[in-house]
């Protein structure tokens, strides 16, 4: 049996179902992330896993117990959230000592020590004095990483961590916490609605829509073989393309642009080329199927294609880049 | 499935948490909504305690010597919303939308009637208009006793809630229509129509029902200086203290409650419907130059503050000199105040019982606060909680009074033993005094992220921990708020405790009601000033531990 196994969970809030029949199991160890739109029920089923709320139906097995009926205080969880939820009348240290200070069988050696460490974890020892509002948003996600951290928690609940913070710390942060995970072995499960986030941090996502997972697998796999069309659409970018009464997809930077057209080419007009800095993307319609196409191509290379508006070019599809989907729409 | 269901619901139901809760309900129940019930049943039985329908009132209404109260009443409060309303009104637009000088001297100054007891307030005015005031000297008499003096001392007692309402509206109302308004064009007058008016309508509707609901009910003023002229809350006191007449008094105390009821059930109306425009983001107006609308509005302003400071001035004439208005040589000799009235002890008795309201309504305040806003899954019990907080708003201090009469003196009722004593009188400023506290704790701990409570939660610290180390401290400006808004209502309260007092512990403002009436006015001024004095330092101390409190955050803000 798995560390954290959800069975069959449902809940419902008056008529809308937030969870529908949702099953999922996490291994010890593992990081793992569930990614959705919002309002797709991901939120919902971090609380049910915390015991913040109750399913209506199925359970929730936490090493081996059944915690359905749990509440939060009984299960052994440390939580981080996007507001960080800092007790701000306390400093950095006083704010990792909360909790520790609830541990009647440690000594106050032994609580400062464990304090210390933390601090060590996080490299916040040095800003161990001040209160949180001294602190930058990066520094602040830090301390609450510490705090959740200082009980020894079996596992670690990161709800949307990162997006309150600006492009560039979010960036070192994943690192970060990705490299502490490592360190330290915790089982952690991360909300997030942030695609980008998912597939470098996790070991596993579960991609959530409208209250059910779509599909479960490792950030490649996910990006790879994208399930449904869902999926397909909301991690990354993806053509759709009919083919033979079936949908077909492929990524944008799996097609190629060649020069000459053979019969598995498609001959398309350009509508509009956009640079996105390391690639420009080419927008194009086919001329025979009227589809539309978008390809990334290095940006580099654009200049020596002479593209513009209305100029014609050709695209090759590697047919093992696609994914087909027998239900359109 | 229902024994799951039955779980589930289990999962959140702390022993420890319903325990509390249903203490604290059950105790305000208890010294709340029983004393109104006996109100309500002496109302409707006879003096053998036999149900009696509507007969007490047919008898009330059919003695016109009685029932003149009623329309008297509803006079004295019609003419005294008209002028406080107008004065709030106005007064608030000059010190939020006027380039006036001074204007943080005016709203202090706006605020004074606050720390002075209405009997006080009344007795200043007979200093200035009495027989002997020094405005009748000079020959302008504005015959004081009666209506005249009523609405005076009612305006002066209502503009301070008037004023704070307008003001805080006006700083609610978004700086950027008028520019908008600017722009396109549009006149200030028809600009003050058309935006300040519909942006204030619920400020006023909210003013009009406070300011009547204030007058209709207060008892120091009208005992003071109404002379013949009966309204209902010193009918009241005659019937109760007087005549003994305890279904009279009763039915009289139910009337006094159908302004404040409907004031209540309008106030709640506005308060569900405002809340939007409330939290939205406005910006700041910035005032334009206009020197003959500063003018005319800091004559206003000083014309106000001047009488305010003038009535202070006028109980330092009397408390200060020999004897008004023939020995105006200067004098301490008043303030040894004399054993039959309470003497000094009154005043004492005044403080420790008012630092006794402000210590437990305190404490049961935030308890109740925390309780019934920051507990969830005990439905139907939060939802009574949020209702009985409120209702006190409801309620005058003279219809607590006779309830706590009916109900405490009751010697069938076990808690009988408070009667007479200091915990009555401590209980009845708590239960009068407790809704706007309770709004502000409220407010101060919806401010506070939700997510404390689960983050504490998960690292196993127990609830009351939480309560101590993390809600209280982040809302300590919210708890001396509170603990000076009950301090300083119980230093000037004498409907509800007219009743109450015991021959053992009087009070001053009480004390000063019977030197008045027993024409000891000099010893009467020099107990105003003392507790106008002591008001004015308790409020003094607030200011200090807010700005203490300030400086320790933005010390925890700077990098």
């Amino acid at each position: 049996m798995s560390f954290l196994e959800i069975r069959k969970v449902t809940k419902r809030y008056g008529t809308q179902t937030v969870l529908n029949d949702v099953s999922a199991s996490i291994d010890r160890g593992e990081f793992v992330c569930i990614l959705g739109p919002s309002g797709c029920g991901k939120t919902t089923l971090l609380r049910i896993i915390a015991g913040l709320e109750t399913a209506d139906a199925g359970q929730v097995f936490i090493d081996r117990m059944e915690c359905t009926f749990l509440p939060p205080s009984k299960r052994d969880f440390g939580i981080v959230f996007q507001s960080y939820a800092l007790f701000p009348n306390m400093t950095v240290r006083e704010n990792i000592m909360f909790g520790l200070r609830q541990k009647k069988e440690m000594t106050q050696a032994v609580r400062e020590k464990k304090v210390h460490e933390m601090l060590d974890l996080v490299e916040m020892g040095e800003h161990c004095g001040k209160y949180p509002r001294q602190l930058s948003g990066g520094q602040q996600q830090r301390t609450a990483i510490a705090r959740a951290l200082a009980l020894s928690p079996s596992y670690l609940l990161l709800d949307e961590p990162l997006s309150a913070l600006d492009a560039k710390v979010r960036a070192k942060l994943r690192a970060e916490i990705r490299a502490l995970q490592r360190k330290i072995g915790i089982t952690t499960i991360m909300v997030t609605h942030d695609q980008e986030e998912a597939l470098t941090m996790a070991d596993r996502i579960m991609v959530m829509n409208r209250a059910v997972i779509e599909q479960v697998g490792k950030p490649g796999e996910i990006y790879n073989k994208p399930q449904t069309r869902f999926v397909a659409d909301f991690i990354g970018s993806m053509n759709f393309y009919g083919d033979g009464g079936k949908t077909r997809g492929i990524r944008p930077e799996k097609i190629r642009v060649v020069g000459m057209a053979d019969d598995h080419n498609v001959r398309a007009r350009v509508r509009e080329v956009e640079f996105k800095g390391a690639f420009t993307r080419i927008y194009s319609v086919a001329l025979n199927t009227a589809d539309e196409f978008f390809v990334d191509v290095p940006s580099d290379r654009v200049d020596s294609m002479k593209l513009g508006r209305d100029s014609t070019l050709c695209l090759q599809i590697p047919d093992e880049h696609t994914v087909c989907y027998s239900i359109a729409g | 499935m229902t024994r799951y269901s039955l779980r589930r619901r289990l999962v959140r139901f702390s022993a420890a948490h319903f325990g509390v809760l249903f203490f604290v309900l059950a105790a305000f129940t208890v010294v709340f909504i029983l004393p109104l019930l006996s109100l309500f049943s002496q109302a409707f039985t006879n003096d053998a305690g036999v149900w009696a329908g509507l007969a007490n009132y047919k008898r009330y209404f059919s003695s016109p010597a009685l029932s003149v109260s009623v329309w008297n009443t509803v006079h004295i409060s019609l003419l005294t919303t008209l002028f406080s309303t107008t004065l709030g009104f106005f007064y608030a637009y000059a010190v939020t939308r006027t380039a006036i000088p001074g204007k943080k001297i005016f709203t202090y100054a706006a605020l004074l009637p606050i720390f002075i007891p209405t009997v006080v307030q009344a007795l200043g005015l007979v200093y200035i208009f009495g027989r002997q005031g020094i405005i009748t000297q000079l020959g302008f008499d504005i015959s004081l006793y009666g209506r005249n003096g009523i609405v005076i001392a009612e305006t002066i007692y209502t503009f301070p809630s008037a004023f704070l309402l307008f003001y805080t509206a006006f700083q609610f109302v978004d700086g950027r229509l008028y520019e908008v308004c600017n722009v396109m064009g549009v006149k200030p007058l028809k600009c003050f129509f058309h935006v300040t008016l519909p942006e204030m309508k619920y400020a006023i509707v909210n003013a009009v029902f406070v300011c009547f609901t204030l007058a209709f009910t207060d008892f120091g003023a009208p005992k003071v200086i109404g002379g013949n002229y009966n309204v209902l809350a010193t009918d009241v006191y005659k019937q109760v203290a007087g005549q003994f007449n305890m279904s009279m008094g009763a039915v009289v105390g139910t009337l006094l409650l159908i302004p404040a009821v409907l004031s209540f059930i309008v106030g709640r109306f506005i308060s569900t419907h405002n809340s939007g425009a409330m939290s939205a983001k406005t910006t700041a107006l910035t005032i334009k130059e206009n020197r003959l609308r500063d003018m005319l509005y800091f004559i206003l302003c000083a014309a106000v503050s001047a009488s305010f400071l003038f009535l202070v001035a006028a109980l330092c004439v009397g408390a200060f000199t020999a004897f008004y208005p023939y020995d105006m040589s200067f004098t301490l000799k008043y303030f040894t105040f004399t054993e039959s009235r309470g003497g000094l002890q009154a005043f004492f008795n005044s403080i420790s019982m008012s630092a006794l309201t402000a210590f437990f309504g305190t404490v049961f305040v935030f308890l109740a606060a925390y309780m019934i806003e920051k507990t969830d899954g005990y439905g139907l019990l939060t939802k009574y909680g949020k209702l009985l907080s409120l209702l006190p708003l409801a309620v005058p201090g003279m219809v607590i009074g006779i309830s706590y009469i009916f109900f405490f003196n009751s010697p069938a009722n076990p808690l009988n033993f408070i009667y007479g004593t200091v915990a009555i009188l401590v209980l009845s400023n708590i239960v009068h005094y407790f809704s706007v506290p309770y709004l502000t704790a409220a407010g101060a701990f919806k401010k506070l992220d939700k997510e404390f409570e689960i983050v504490a939660e998960s690292m196993k610290i127990p609830r009351w921990q939480t309560f101590f180390r993390v809600s209280i401290p982040l809302s300590a400006n919210a708890v001396a708020e509170v603990a000076m808004y009950l301090f300083v209502n119980s230093m000037v309260t004498v409907s509800a405790l007219v009743f109450l007092f015991s021959a053992d512990f009087k009070i001053a403002a009480v004390a000063i009601t019977h030197m008045e009436e027993a024409g000891e006015n000099s010893q009467a001024a020099a107990m105003s000033i003392l507790i106008i004095i002591v008001n004015i330092i308790v409020r003094a101390l607030y200011e200090l531990v807010i700005k203490f409190n300030k400086h320790k955050q933005s010390a925890r803000e700077s990098m």
